[in-house]
């Protein structure tokens, strides 16, 4: 796995940025376990459609989220290329199969711009706030609301 | 380490102490009148109020205190341990026990019930002493010393002479003697032992002359009160050999600093060879909590036990308070020491029997650390397979040395699972014993006479099925006493013995757990359960059961064949409950009654909750893992025998019986449509309620036992999956959850698992 770009200067929040589609995302490098390529899932019955299954992780479920899909976008269809982004998310693991990871990004609190306002809650609900890079906007993710625990428990 | 993690490791340890309590008290009830049994429960109460006085926990010590006292009357022979007396003490065994959780947990205990045990223990205590030190017991804060009680009648010097013990009769069994010196660390005095204690039963082994050497004993302003300062030069003449004399430190071999040395003259002096000055040591004086009292009353012992005892406690009054402070968590322990000398019969028996079996060094561990451990390992049996396989797949011919390596990896990581597991088993003996409680008070609460034997209590199975069989077995054990066994005038009046039996046994059986739950009562009522499911509509008025089917009826849910509700029962948890609660566990249960004779429960359980023994089934392209305890049999469908029932739901005929069949791709949503029966294979199961469903599979690919994972963990509970697991090739299979599928097939909702904790 290479990185496109380091930004490492000293301060501020390092966020890895991801590409779904035609979008880029990130996440606090903090929740971050680990990125790992697509294997393929075992599927759970009655499970959101976003939930694509599940892996072994040496030795651990670790259930799988299309992050496209859970975005209400067009489901993913992966391929080797794919990669899966672990994150921890409260006392969970969980794996977010994005297209790619692109960047590990350095930026001050100041520079994440709130949430536009858009009309849809559901695209509001998991950004914490857009940054602006280089021409670029890059969605903050609030990785609590990708895995709502009320709506995992009524699964 | 700090106070909390300490205070745990008291608690942790008062569980023990508990258990020896009770398993030592259900000994005497036996009538086992062996004096380390009695010892052994007085260490446990012992210790506990030592530790409970420690960390401040006054209730605790309060009961501890008296209960304490009491058995100090029975070690001491002054109270004969009686089934009435046992009682009492059993009963105050569960208040401490209560006493002990409420500490740990900031509940609260029923107080008049510990008040009601103090005021029955104390008039046990007084019923054979008049002025016994019951007195001085009662008014003792725990956190202060006691003085020293003078007491007349309890003081009896012990027959030793030791300026004389040059020229004592030669022995009639040739004995040894031995040099023993033994120095205390403050440890020793902070897990609440007593070096008087450990000397006074030292004594009890021959003819022993002691030196207390005091050299280290620092200027008063220089001593630490935390600290250790006396040791002792010891040298006896016994018959009883070394053992012996290890064992009497048995229990403080890791706080002091012991030697024992065969003395090659056994007339030889011990204070020639000492070294230092010592301080000869009158062990009269333990009597008197002061050791350290010295030697001008020495030559006025042998005749003259009065005036030695009055000096002893004005000597006593000055060297205590250097001795307290050196002791000071020895204090709670004190006023043991005044114990009067026992009869020398119990102490030669005491001699006889040193210590209990030596038991096997072991650590405490986290279970965290296990846990972790038992993972790592399952990876390892995985990563191991997967090897396997890829070495088979890429099979080069002529590399016989990497399959013998292979071979030879697959049994070591064989033998270091099973080990890895082996950590985690644990003899049943704990849930045993919460057992012995719950008889005594279903007993008392329904005015039954019962005794409870255990056997194979030390048959280890793992901790998780040792937590999860302690809610079955209450409710079994209650049914037992309550509708089980009989009233002691219907006893009699069957001509049996008017105390009811209760039997609970452990033994492995093929690789699982069997625990059997027998009672010598009037068995199962046959008439009435019939009834009762004829009433409830579970069987048609003239159904033709046998005797098997109609005991089988009481796992029904709503099932009760009480005739009033009480407290102890009838409330509609049953014996489904029970069954489930096995089931959940991976377990079967049986019932066999014979009339007049009483009841057998049968549970067969596996030894862990992590592994199981599975059938790996295809369903829709799907690997799936069914639990083998479920399955009856299997079978393959023919045309012939599948039978459509209406729109949706087919039969198949087994036997001129139809079950129904059950598609385990369609239930668990894995496609559209139901597939052909005939290109599958039929697992017959049994589910909760005794009926049998025919699950539809795909293929069957094998038998193997699969390490068990949790789905919770990570993701959420999943209906109609009971598990995950991870199989050779690496990736995850689910676990069906039969009893829930088969809910669903019948068209019931999922809802979560009622427990034996929320109904009873």
């Amino acid at each position: 796995m290479t990185y496109a770009a380091k930004n490492l200067t000293t301060g501020g929040r390092e966020l890895i940025a991801f590409r779904v589609g035609d979008q880029e995302f990130c996440v606090n490098i903090m929740s971050v376990r680990e990125i790992r390529g697509w294997t393929p899932a075992t599927p759970m019955p009655h499970a959101p459609p976003y939930v694509l299954g599940v892996i072994n992780l040496r030795g651990a479920v670790l259930p799988i989220i299309d992050f496209s899909a859970r975005l209400g976008m067009k489901p993913a269809e992966p391929t080797v290329r794919h990669v899966i982004i672990v994150a921890q998310v409260n006392t969970r693991v969980v794996g977010l199969l994005v297209d790619a990871v692109s960047d590990i990004l350095t930026v001050a609190d100041s520079d994440i711009q709130p949430t536009p306002e858009i009309a849809s809650d559901s695209e509001r609900s998991f950004a914490r706030g857009v940054l602006a890079i280089q021409g670029r906007m890059i969605c903050l993710v609030e990785l609590d609301s990708v895995f709502p625990n009320e709506e995992r428990e009524a699964a | 380490m700090d106070m909390n993690e300490i205070k745990e490791i008291f608690f942790q340890e008062c569980e023990e102490q508990l258990a020896e309590l009770e398993s030592g008290l259900l000994k005497l009830n036996d009538g086992d009148r062996d004096p380390e049994t009695v010892n052994a429960v007085f260490r446990a109460v012992h210790s506990i109020k030592g530790g409970a006085g420690a960390f401040g926990l006054d209730d605790l010590v309060s009961f501890a205190h008296v209960f304490e006292t009491t058995l100090d009357c029975v070690r001491s022979n002054r109270l004969e341990p009686t089934q009435d007396v046992l009682k009492v003490m059993l009963r105050s065994a569960d208040v401490l026990a209560d006493l002990t959780n409420a500490a740990r947990d900031g509940g609260s205990v029923d107080g008049a019930r510990s008040r009601q045990l103090i005021a029955e223990l104390e008039a046990l205590a007084n019923g054979e002493l008049p002025q016994p030190a019951v007195e001085a017991v009662k008014a003792a804060p725990v956190a202060e010393a006691p003085r020293p009680t003078v007491n007349e009648e309890g003081f009896q010097p012990v027959a030793f002479s030791f300026d004389e013990f040059d020229s004592s009769e030669p022995p009639t069994i040739e004995p040894s003697t031995f040099e023993i010196v033994f120095k205390p660390k403050s440890e020793l005095y902070s897990n609440g032992n007593d070096a008087t204690l450990l000397l006074r039963d030292l004594s009890r082994l021959g003819e022993m002359s002691i030196l207390c050497d005091m050299d280290e004993l620092p200027a008063l302003d220089r001593m630490n009160p935390e600290a250790a300062y006396f040791s002792w030069k010891i040298s006896l003449k016994t018959d009883k050999g070394e053992d012996a004399i290890r064992a009497v430190f048995e229990f403080a071999e890791w706080d002091c600093e012991l030697e024992v040395v065969l003395a090659g003259d056994a007339h030889a002096g011990a204070g020639e060879e000492l070294p230092m000055q010592p301080v000869p040591f009158d062990l009269s004086l333990l009597d008197d909590e002061a050791p350290a009292a010295v030697a001008e009353d020495e030559d006025q012992s042998a005749d003259q036990p009065r005036e030695l005892h009055d000096a002893t406690v004005s000597a006593a009054a000055t060297a205590s308070n250097i001795l307290h402070m050196a002791q000071t968590a020895a204090r709670a322990t004190a006023e043991t020491a005044k114990t009067a000398a026992p009869a020398p019969v119990a102490a030669a028996q005491a001699a006889g029997q040193p210590g209990a079996s030596a038991a096997t060094p072991t650590i405490r561990v986290d279970l965290d650390r296990v846990d972790r451990l038992i993972n790592l390992v399952g990876e390892l049996v995985i990563n191991q397979a997967m090897l396997s396989q890829s070495v088979i797949e890429n099979d080069t011919n002529g590399t016989s040395s990497i399959n013998m390596g292979l071979e030879e990896l697959q049994q070591l990581t064989r033998e270091i699972q099973d080990s890895v597991m082996a950590i985690r088993a644990q003899p049943v003996k704990p849930v045993f014993q919460r057992m012995s409680r719950i008889v005594r008070e279903i007993a008392d609460m329904t005015g039954k006479s019962v005794r409870l034997v255990t056997e194979g209590e030390n048959t280890e199975v793992d901790k998780t099925v040792i937590d999860k069989l302690a809610e079955p077995l209450t409710h079994m054990i209650r049914n037992a006493v309550d509708h089980g066994l009989e009233t002691p005038e219907k006893r009699v009046a069957a001509g049996k013995n008017p105390e009811g039996t209760v039997r609970l046994t452990a033994k492995h059986r093929s690789g699982r757990i069997v625990i059997e739950l027998a009672d010598d009562g009037a068995g199962i009522n046959r008439e009435k359960v019939r009834q009762k499911a004829i009433d409830n509509d579970l069987i048609a008025a003239d159904a033709n059961l046998s005797d098997e089917e109609t005991d089988n009826l009481i796992f029904h849910a709503g099932f009760s064949t009480a005739d009033k509700i009480s407290d102890i029962s009838g409330r509609g948890v049953g014996m489904d409950v029970v069954k489930r609660s096995i089931q959940a566990l991976g377990g079967r249960i049986n019932i066999s009654s014979k009339p007049g004779q009483g009841s057998i429960f049968t549970m067969s359980l596996p030894l862990t909750l992590a592994v199981l023994d599975g059938m790996v089934v295809t369903v829709a392209n799907q690997t799936l893992v069914v639990p083998l305890t479920a399955i009856v049999e299997t079978l393959q469908p023919e045309a012939s025998a599948i039978h459509s029932f209406g729109a949706s739901q087919r039969l198949i005929s087994i036997r001129n019986s139809f079950c129904p069949l059950v598609d385990v791709g369609r239930i668990l949503n894995f496609r559209a449509t139901q597939a052909n029966p005939v290109e599958g294979v039929a697992l017959l199961v049994e589910s909760e309620g005794g009926g049998q469903r025919a699950l539809m599979v795909d293929a069957i690919q094998g038998q193997r036992q699969v390490v068990i994972k949790s789905l919770e963990a990570n993701y959420t509970h999943v209906p109609g999956i009971a598990a995950a697991t991870i199989l050779g090739d690496g990736r995850v299979a689910l676990i069906l959850d039969v009893d829930a599928i088969v809910a669903a097939s019948r068209g019931q909702s999922l809802k979560p698992e009622m427990t034996l904790a929320a109904a009873g």
